[in-house]
């Protein structure tokens, strides 16, 4: 069947099996491999994405479910040259190691800063239960949603933000001697 | 990752339209809601419909309102947005405890009411919340719309009353006054399927218990419900006393299996224990209104 | 040139890795799609012990997008089917004879794409003849239980190996004089690292230039090579293994697995690049599992609570093949340093191995080749202790821990301890949770009947294997190499052997050779992960990549720092000896205005400058470094605890982490380590268990049962440090990547035995369930590697309803 869906505001018309889980048309048919999967059970949320303006498990949704719908995947976050502060603070609060479910954790963390401003950290964990990760226990993730919170919060209010997301494009540099 | 097998596919433009299909595929099709019950049996190939009928694009179901002394809750309606209604909160803060703590924020995004109880898993928690407030189930056909009891949604584990041919619209709970509810659960880790769950429903005249609801799941209770303990509860005082003995009785009514989750003991203790909390926590809500 | 600030490299510096993860740009193997590739799937038993009677491929082969069947006797044909393991023994890699654990490969179908090389394996016709499995590792040795591997010569039973370690008259000396003997038998059961990402692999062979590509889920890509080329006959250097990102390892992604070998076989077969991808059922069925230990402990000591002596007796259940991944001379193992953080008069254990029908493997999981089991082992024995004399836990281990001038300390097994200050470090620890504070809350609770507990665990790890005298795997020894080179414009480029799954090597590495050189971070590349591009060496797990291949880093930065001191020598017309190393370049010794950078200095080696001895015209330098010896990072966790006594559900309140692991690179990345390592700690204590029926059917085969923690679960934790540096470590780093799962486990399940102390329960296995806590509570604390259902008698009630 062909389906066309929108992904990252761009549309992409294609044939595919109606049984094709929509995590394998977006890595696969599209070539858009910054979504994973991690595993059979709908458990481990490194497939997540955003359906519309709502982060779902890209492993169980087929992409005929998707035809007609938006995506939005880790691809489609920031604007070209300037990260979105999700993304930026996810790397200066090293929220990331093996990198393997970051996407899906960026995807929620904008969700939820979107719908509330300023989570606690109860609030942030809580809406990550459903993801896993197994390398950094956690405390560095909730770290980075706030450092991006405050970030956003601050350009709200209208005062100095204190070093902006990258935006050259070439992602946050490493401090160290500096020449 | 593991996928399903080849299978056909309908989208549904209206109610019926779905029932359309549903008639011309015959038994081996299955309507496809959110999918999140449906789709991971596909993929371990424990499912294997020969179509499916989407029903995602059929927004007349997806609906949360109060009529005719009634909370109705459209079948399509997501478990985030079940979760996210006040109203439905404040009439039955049980819908909410149980919402809590069922899967995950990311699949209460997609999965819907009416796809978690077609699926029919004995331990689903939903199940156990409209028994103890004793909903009713619109199930829609082709010669018509038809009105079953929660109690008697479920014939078997994974099998309810809706044939083939009919698809679930809408649950009804009539709201009462004077009432109060809540839910708890013993799961391994968040998320989990439960352990063991108990909701309780709670209408008091002052001290007494003019009505009473009890829903179990996970631990083999008949239809969901505590109907043994709920007879006692009946025009009883709602102390301490009477709310350990309708644990017992509920605990002796139902019929746990041992498996990896913890041995029948552990489980008929929690069936015991957890009607006992949540009696007690409705209590509270009836007598401080939504506390 | 004018003096610029300095400012050492070392510290919390943002990740130079996350540029593309933060982007979802990285490439994992399964991202990897190359011209005319093909799908691999594995028909997997569903019997845990079974007699293959015929395995027919006809209607797979037959399907309009399969490409290949490929079963064991086509691989038999080729001399394939059976593979060695890392330990000495064989494996399967496509069942012949017999199939000897549920989810063992039998077939692998090599098709167009993913879904119809998964509908394909519904295709192929296997006819079993069921055996009697051999579940329960304490049955394994009974006489007439099933013999499992027949399949080498006169095989009659199923016992693997003993092993011992430790003075055993000494320590039965020590037993028979000792005040007090404080026994328990204890499980640390069957869990599974479980990365994100699955393993998997894409075999491309060119049949032209006969060159086979391997991309890979490897931590050890050299090894994995080295292995190839024995095993399949392909000459070593027309081999390239390439570990693109991991997707975390954690010990699983070591070993070489069955489906690699189809892939590669696949390749051979069709003339095209082959993908073989597991699935999650996959994985945590029949990769490397961990830990299944089965430990009696016993632990002696004079009633004023001076501990003697630790005697163990452990049986270790490896699966049906063994295929656990340790030094060569080592097959349990450092199970060995048991003897853990104490001054003890003796020690001894005694390992017995016995083959189960389960999934092989054993060593993984971040366990520092079984020291999580012996650290377990040591510090439950501990509390147990404390409680049979009545003495505050912490009282306890304050008088026991080594003193600093104990160090180098060599253990009652051997073990030469390097440094340590322990004692401050656990005092640093109770002071930062508050452990008074805490004593005085559990005390007011336990009078409400609130269940609270505390829980200690302090621990020495071994780690950074090792030395090539003492540790190889497989014949190979495990020394690592770092290439260095620096191009005209002082740019620098390392090469390392060791391969990052998330533990940040491009970063880390690159700051050393920054701190050795005076370059900024930025200015160095480091490679890692293609076998092509990089020095040999044993790859990345034991928290061995600080210890050997960054010990390999500095020492080679150095050797180009030396060369590069004989090059400024002749720049600035100055004899060497003159010259000193400092604020990041070469200058003459109490003359700032005479000196030069690296960059410089490079520059000048590639021109025209008349070169001194010892340098030939450029500054590159390469290494292998060989340990001397392991490395001792230590540290004293504290966790506290509620426990729900209506439900046994365990909450962790709060963790405290004090960890020493001598000189520490990058904070930042020390600290993240330590929280996942936490993590995983408390996963194992409360959730995590591969668990077993009677049928031999595995109940942790997907994320449903294998319980993850997930952010809910882990609370915010508490980090501290001590600093105190390895002697002989080139930068005194220790290394860290496992210690926090080394240590953590025994701090949670102490809390809880702490919490349950009112009701009498002395013990209680992982994980502790609300199942499991609330059983403990009843007095019929359950056996948790075996099923609750139809287990006659072993496990806690089994209701007929």
């Amino acid at each position: 069947m062909q389906i066309t869906v929108t992904v990252n505001e761009a549309a992409y018309t294609r044939e595919v099996e109606p049984r094709l889980l929509l995590i394998h048309f977006l890595r696969d048919d599209l070539g858009l491999t910054g979504s994973h999967w991690g595993c059979d059970t709908s458990n481990c949320g490194a497939c997540v994405v955003w359906l519309d303006e709502t982060p779902v498990k890209s492993c169980t949704v087929l992409a005929a479910m998707a035809d007609g719908h938006r995506v939005r995947t880790v691809e489609g976050m920031g604007m070209p040259g300037r990260l979105d502060p999700v993304q930026e603070g996810f790397s200066r609060c090293h929220g990331l190691q093996c990198g393997f479910c970051t996407p899906g954790m960026m995807l929620t963390a904008r969700w939820l800063l979107d719908h509330n401003p300023d989570p606690t950290p109860g609030e942030i964990r809580e809406a990550l239960s459903g993801q896993v990760c197994r390398c950094t226990g956690y405390e560095n993730i909730v770290r980075s949603v706030q450092w991006a919170a405050q970030y956003e919060a601050a350009g709200r209010d209208g005062g100095p933000s204190g070093g902006g997301p990258g935006e050259t494009g070439h992602g946050p540099t490493a401090t160290g001697v500096t020449g | 990752m593991q996928v399903p097998a080849q299978v056909e596919y309908e989208k549904a433009a209206s109610v019926e339209h779905a029932l359309a299909l549903l008639a011309r595929y015959g038994p081996e099709a299955r309507v496809l809601a959110g999918g999140h019950s449906l789709i991971p049996m596909m993929k371990l190939r424990l499912a294997q419909p020969e179509t499916l009928v989407d029903i995602n694009g059929l927004t007349e179901l997806s609906y949360l309102r109060v009529a005719d002394g009634e909370l109705r809750i459209g079948a399509l309606t997501r478990h985030a947005e079940l979760l996210g209604s006040a109203q439905a909160g404040e009439h039955f803060a049980i819908l909410h405890d149980a919402e809590k703590v069922i899967a995950d924020p990311v699949v209460r995004n997609w999965g819907t009411i009416g796809g978690s109880l077609c699926q029919a898993d004995p331990s689903e928690d939903l199940s156990a919340a409209f028994a103890a407030l004793k909903a009713a189930m619109v199930i829609r056909g082709p010669d018509g719309t038809r009105t079953v009891p929660a109690r008697e949604f479920h014939t078997a584990p994974y099998e309810t009353v809706v044939a083939p041919g009919e698809l679930l619209t809408e649950i009804g709970i009539p709201i009462r006054p004077g009432g109060g509810s809540a839910y708890e659960k013993v799961g391994r880790r968040v998320g989990d399927w439960p352990v063991g769950a108990a909701g309780a429903a709670l209408w008091l005249a002052g001290d007494t218990i003019t009505d009473a609801g009890i829903g179990l799941a996970a631990v083999g209770a008949r239809n969901f419900a505590a109907a043994e303990a709920e007879d006692f509860l009946r025009g009883a005082a709602a102390s301490e006393e009477n709310f350990a003995r309708a644990g017992q009785i509920a605990a002796e009514h139902c019929r746990p299996v041992s498996d990896q989750r913890g041995p029948a003991a552990y489980k008929r203790h929690l069936a015991a224990e957890l009607t006992v909390r949540a009696l007690r926590r409705a209590a509270d809500r009836v007598r401080h209104e939504g506390a | 040139m004018t003096g610029r600030p300095y400012r050492s490299a070392y510290g919390p510096a943002q990740r130079k890795e996350d540029a593309r993860f933060i982007r979802g740009r990285g490439t994992f193997v399964d991202d990897v799609q190359l011209p005319g590739m093909l799908h691999g799937a594995i028909l997997r038993s569903p019997l845990a012990h079974a007699r293959i009677l015929s395995v027919d491929p006809a209607a797979a082969e037959a399907h309009p997008k399969v490409k290949a069947v490929i079963t064991g006797e086509t691989l038999a044909a080729r001399n394939l089917a059976w593979m060695p393991t890392l330990s000495q023994d064989v494996q399967a890699v496509l069942a012949t004879d017999k199939v000897r654990f549920q989810g063992q490969e039998v077939a692998f179908v090599v098709a167009e794409d993913r879904y119809s090389a998964r509908d394909a394996l519904e295709l192929i016709n296997v006819e079993y003849e069921p055996l009697p499995p051999v579940i329960d590792a304490e049955r394994a040795l009974d006489p007439g239980a099933a013999v499992i591997r027949d399949d080498i010569a006169g095989k009659a039973d199923n016992h693997l190996f003993d092993w011992a370690a430790g003075d055993q008259a000494a320590t039965d000396a020590a037993f028979a004089g000792a005040d007090v003997v404080v026994t328990q038998d204890m499980l640390y059961p069957r869990v599974h690292p479980a990365p994100l990402e699955t393993c998997g692999a894409i075999a491309d062979l060119d049949e032209i230039s006969g060159k086979l590509t391997m991309w890979s889920t490897s931590q050890a890509p050299h090894a994995h090579r080295t292995l190839y080329s024995l095993f399949l006959g392909l000459p070593e250097h027309k081999i390239r293994v390439i570990s693109p990102d991991i997707g975390g390892g954690f010990g699983n992604k070591a070993p070489v697995y069955p489906g690699y070998i189809c892939a590669i076989v696949g390749s051979m077969v069709t003339g095209r690049p082959v993908k073989w991808m597991e699935d999650r059922s996959e994985n945590l069925m029949s990769t490397a599992f961990a830990r299944d230990y089965h430990m009696h402990g016993e632990i002696a000591a004079t009633r004023d609570g001076t501990i003697l002596a630790l005697r163990v007796k452990a049986l270790a259940d490896h699966g049906a093949f063994n295929g656990a991944a340790q030094p060569t001379k080592f097959p349990a193992g450092f199970f060995g340093m048991f003897s853990g953080s104490y001054d003890l008069r003796a020690a001894h254990c005694q390992v017995t191995g016995v083959y189960t029908n389960k999934a092989p493997g054993g060593v993984a999981y971040s366990c520092s080749f079984r020291i999580t089991e012996a650290v377990y082992l040591v510090e439950r024995m501990v509390d147990l202790l404390a409680g049979e004399l009545d003495m505050d836990p912490a009282q306890l281990r304050l008088k026991n821990l080594l003193r600093p001038e104990q160090f180098p300390h060599t253990t009652p097994t051997g073990w030469e301890y390097d440094s340590g200050d322990y004692a401050r470090t656990l005092r640093v620890a109770l002071d930062a949770v508050g452990y008074p504070a805490l004593r005085k809350e559990q005390a007011e609770r336990r009078g409400r009947g609130e269940l609270m507990g505390i829980g200690i665990s302090f621990f020495t790890e071994a780690v950074g294997a090792g030395p090539r005298k003492h540790m190889d795997i497989l014949g190979l020894g495990m020394a690592d190499g770092a290439d260095l080179r620096v191009h005209p414009t002082g740019k620098a480029v390392l090469a390392v052997s060791c391969q990052t799954q998330g533990q940040g090597h491009e970063t880390t590495f690159a700051q050393i050779v920054a701190e050795e050189l005076g370059l900024s971070v930025d200015d160095v590349e480091v490679v890692h992960g293609d076998t092509d591009r990089t020095p040999f060496g044993l790859g990345t797990y034991g928290s061995r990549s600080t210890p050997v291949s960054g010990a390999a880093a500095a020492v080679v930065a150095r050797k180009v720092r030396e060369r590069a001191r004989l090059v400024a020598a002749a720049m600035l017309e100055a004899s060497a000896d003159d010259l000193e190393w400092t604020g990041g370049r070469w200058q003459v010794r109490g003359d700032p205005a005479q000196g030069k950078t690296l960059a410089e200095i490079a520059m000048a080696a590639h021109s025209s400058l008349d070169l001194p001895e010892g340098v030939i015209g450029h500054l590159d330098a390469d290494t292998v470094y060989n340990p001397p010896n392991l490395t001792y990072p230590y540290g004293a966790y504290i966790c506290v605890v509620d426990v729900d006594p209506g439900t046994g559900v365990v909450q962790v309140r709060r963790f405290m982490a004090v960890d020493d692991c001598g000189v520490r690179i990058n904070p930042m990345i020390v600290e993240g380590q330590i929280h996942g390592g936490l993590a995983d700690g408390l996963g194992m204590a409360l959730m995590q268990a591969i668990t077993f029926d009677s049928d031999g059917n595995c109940l942790g085969g997907s994320f449903m049962d294998y319980l993850l923690p997930t952010s809910v679960e882990c609370p915010s934790w508490e980090l501290a440090e001590t600093v105190t540096p390895c002697p002989h470590h080139p930068i005194g780093a220790k290394g860290v990547g496992e210690s926090a799962t080394v240590g953590s486990p025994a701090a949670v399940v102490n809390a809880v035995m702490d919490a349950l102390r009112p009701y009498g329960v002395r013990h209680a296995d992982m994980p502790l369930t609300p199942a499991n806590v609330w059983s403990a509570i009843q007095g019929t604390p359950v056996r948790t590697d075996l099923a609750f259902n139809g287990w006659d008698g072993r496990a806690g009630t089994n209701e007929c309803t």
